[in-house]
C-alpha cells in the first residue's frame, strides 16, 4: 500500500472499501504493475506465466475467508487485458473482491478487460463482490469490459454482486455459467449510467443439471443521454429452476433496452422473465416532497434506494 | 390557523371543463381536530389535495399562520409545518421504513425512535423496520406505515385523506387511538381528516359537510352530527359506503 497515491488509495476505497491493508489474502495491482500481494495458508496468489494475471487456488474446506484483488489505474492511455482464475476447492465459503477503479486526467483512454474465471467445485460456496468505478476529468475514456465464467460443480453456490454506479464511460460485460446438478447461482447487478455512457450487459446461464437454481436480477438507472443494453438469456437443460429480471429506471434522455430470453430444453425446467423500464412515478416524487424533500432531493433519494 | 378563501378548482375531462371546488372558504382553528366529511365525489380529497399543494387552485388562497401558501410548493408546505397522508399510501422499490421514517423526520432517527412510530400503529418494529415500502407489503400494513412517517413529522397540521381507506377492522380500532392520541398529545397542533365513517366523526371538535364542492355546514360536532346520522356522511364502521350511497344524503 506505501506505493499507492492518494487518488489510487481513493480508488480503492470506491471499489473495494478498503481502508487499510486487507485482511487474510489479496494482489492490489496497480497500473499494470502489482503493489503488494499475500497468500495464507488456504488461500494461494500466483502470477500467471503466458499471460498477465493470476492464478488464485482456494483449499478445500477453507472457511471464512476472503481474497481482495482490486485493480486500479491513473494512467491515461494505458489498456491491459487480464486473466483471473480461480480455483475455489470442495467444500470451502469464501468471500471474493474484485473491482475496478480508472481515474483518467487525460486525453487517452483507458481501458481494462477483466476475464475472470470461477471452477466453483463440489458444495462450495463463494461470494463475489465486484465494483467498477471511474473518476477524472480528462477527454480519455474510462472503459471496461469484464467477462466473468462460472463453473459450478454438484450442490455449489455463488452469489454475484456487480456495482457499477459512477463514471465508467463504456462497458460490456458478458457473464457465462454453467451449472450442474443442484448448482445454485444468484446475480444482483446494479448499474448507473450518465452523462453519454454506453453500458452493455449480457448473460449467459446454462443450466445443466437436475434441481439448479438461478436468479439473474438487474437494477439499474439510465440518465442524461445514456444507454444501456441488458440482455440476459437463461437456458433450461435439465429439471431446473430459472428467473430473471431487469427493472430500470430511465430519466432525461436515457434509453434502455432489455432482452430477456429463456429457452427450455428440458420438460420439467420452470422458467421466468420479469421486465419493467419506466421513469420514477409522479406520486413518489410527491409522497417525498410532502415529507419535505425538494423535487431533486426527492429523485436522488428514489434512485439511491433503488440502487441500495 | 389554516384559511382558505373563496377557493375553485375545475378538471379538464374530454375537453370540458369541470367543475370540483367552487368559491369555497374555511378555517382550521389551532389545536382542533376537524373533519370534513360528505358523500362521494363532494370534492374532500380534492380539498385535501389542495391544501397539500399537490393541486393548485384555479381561484382564491390558502392562507397558512397569515402567509399566503397558495404558490407554494408541496415541499415549502411540508418545510412550513403541513403533512399529508394519502389515501393510497405510495409503494417504492429499494426505499425501506426506516428510510421513509428518517425522511419525514428530518434526522436520523435511532432505531428505537423509529420502532416507537411503529408501535403507535401496531406494527412489531423488529419486523417492519427493514422492509422495502413496496408491493410486498398488505394494503393495510403499507397504511399504518403511512401513518407512522406521517405522526415523525410532527407537523402543526396534520391532513388525513380517508384514513380508513383499505384497513382491516383491528387498524381501524387502533387508528382512532392514534388520532385521540394525537390531539391529546400536541394542544396546539391541528388535524384535519376526510373521513365519512362515524367513529371518526365521533372524536372531531368540528366537523365540515362538503358537497358538490361546496361547505353544506359547519360547525361543532355537538351541533352538526345529529343531522348526519344514518347519511353517506357518517357511515358506521360495519356498514359500506355502496350501501348508503345514492340514498339519503345531507
Amino acid at each position: 500500500m506505501t506505493q499507492l497515491d492518494e487518488i489510487q488509495k481513493r480508488l480503492l476505497r470506491e471499489v473495494a472499501d478498503l481502508h487499510e491493508v486487507p485482511e487474510g489474502a489479496y494482489n492490489i495491482r496497480s497500473n499494470s504493475q502489482s503493489a503488494g500481494r499475500r497468500s495464507t495458508a488456504n488461500i494461494e496468489i500466483t502470477s500467471k506465466t503466458d499471460v498477465s494475471g493470476l492464478e488464485i487456488r482456494i483449499r478445500a474446506g477453507t472457511k471464512h475467508e476472503s481474497v481482495h484483488i482490486p485493480v486500479v489505474m491513473t494512467e491515461s492511455g494505458l489498456k491491459e487485458t487480464v486473466y483471473n482464475d480461480f480455483y475455489i476447492g470442495e467444500e470451502a465459503d469464501v468471500v471474493i473482491v474484485a473491482g475496478c477503479g480508472i481515474d483518467n486526467c487525460g486525453n487517452q483512454d483507458s481501458q481494462h478487460d477483466g476475464i475472470h474465471r470461477f471452477f466453483v467445485g463440489k458444495n462450495a460456496h463463494i461470494r463475489y463482490v465486484e465494483k467498477h468505478y471511474g473518476s477524472g476529468d480528462g477527454k480519455g475514456k474510462r472503459i471496461l469490459n469484464p467477462v466473468t465464467e462460472v463453473y459450478q460443480e454438484e450442490g455449489s453456490s455463488v452469489e454475484m454482486e456487480m456495482v457499477q454506479i459512477k463514471g465508467v464511460d463504456d462497458t460490456n460485460r458478458t457473464t457465462l455459467a454453467e451449472l450442474g446438478k443442484s448448482a445454485k447461482l444468484v446475480v444482483r447487478e446494479r448499474l448507473m449510467t450518465h452523462g453519454e455512457q454506453n453500458a452493455i450487459s449480457t448473460y449467459d446461464v446454462r443450466m445443466n443439471g437436475e434441481g439448479s437454481s438461478a436468479d439473474v436480477v438487474s437494477r439499474s438507472v439510465a440518465r442524461d443521454h445514456s444507454y444501456q443494453k441488458f440482455d440476459a438469456k437463461l437456458l433450461g437443460n435439465a429439471a431446473c429452476n430459472g428467473h430473471t429480471e431487469c427493472d430500470s429506471i430511465i430519466m432525461d434522455e436515457g434509453r434502455i433496452l432489455a432482452v430477456p430470453g429463456l429457452e427450455a430444453n428440458d420438460i420439467d425446467a420452470a422458467l421466468v422473465h420479469e421486465a419493467a423500464i419506466g421513469k420514477i412515478a409522479g406520486d413518489q416524487i410527491i409522497k417525498l416532497m410532502t415529507l419535505g424533500l425538494t423535487e431533486q432531493e426527492a429523485e436522488e433519494q428514489i434512485v439511491n434506494g433503488f440502487l441500495k | 390557523m389554516l384559511e382558505l378563501r373563496n377557493i375553485t378548482f375545475r378538471v379538464r375531462d374530454e375537453g370540458e371543463e369541470k367543475g370540483i371546488i367552487h368559491n369555497l372558504s374555511l378555517n382550521v382553528p389551532d389545536g382542533k381536530l376537524v373533519v370534513i366529511t360528505g358523500p362521494n365525489g363532494g370534492g374532500k380529497s380534492t380539498l385535501a389535495r389542495l391544501i397539500a399543494g399537490i393541486e393548485k387552485p384555479d381561484m382564491g388562497q390558502i392562507i397558512w399562520k397569515g402567509q399566503d401558501i397558495t404558490e407554494w410548493t408541496v415541499t415549502d408546505r411540508a418545510k412550513a409545518g403541513i403533512a399529508f397522508a394519502f389515501q393510497q399510501p405510495v409503494k417504492f422499490k429499494g426505499l425501506q421504513v426506516i428510510d421513509l421514517l428518517r425522511l419525514a423526520s428530518g434526522k436520523n432517527l435511532s432505531m428505537m425512535e423509529a420502532c416507537e412510530y411503529l408501535a403507535r400503529v401496531g406494527l412489531c418494529a423488529r419486523d417492519y423496520i427493514d422492509r422495502e415500502v413496496n408491493a410486498s407489503l398488505s394494503g393495510g400494513e403499507l397504511k399504518r406505515i403511512e401513518i407512522a412517517t406521517v405522526l415523525a413529522r410532527k407537523a402543526d397540521l396534520t391532513i388525513f385523506d380517508e384514513p380508513e381507506a383499505g384497513i382491516d377492522l383491528w387498524s381501524f380500532q387502533n387508528l382512532i387511538e392514534v388520532f385521540r392520541e394525537m390531539r391529546e398529545s400536541v394542544k396546539d397542533r391541528s388535524i384535519l381528516i376526510i373521513s365519512h365513517q362515524e367513529r371518526i366523526l365521533n372524536i372531531a371538535d368540528e366537523l365540515i359537510v362538503l358537497k358538490d364542492g361546496r361547505v353544506s355546514a359547519q360547525g361543532s360536532k355537538e351541533s352538526i352530527m345529529p343531522t348526519l346520522i344514518g347519511t353517506a356522511s357518517a357511515i358506521p364502521e360495519c356498514r359500506k359506503a355502496a350501501e348508503i350511497e345514492g340514498g339519503e344524503t345531507v
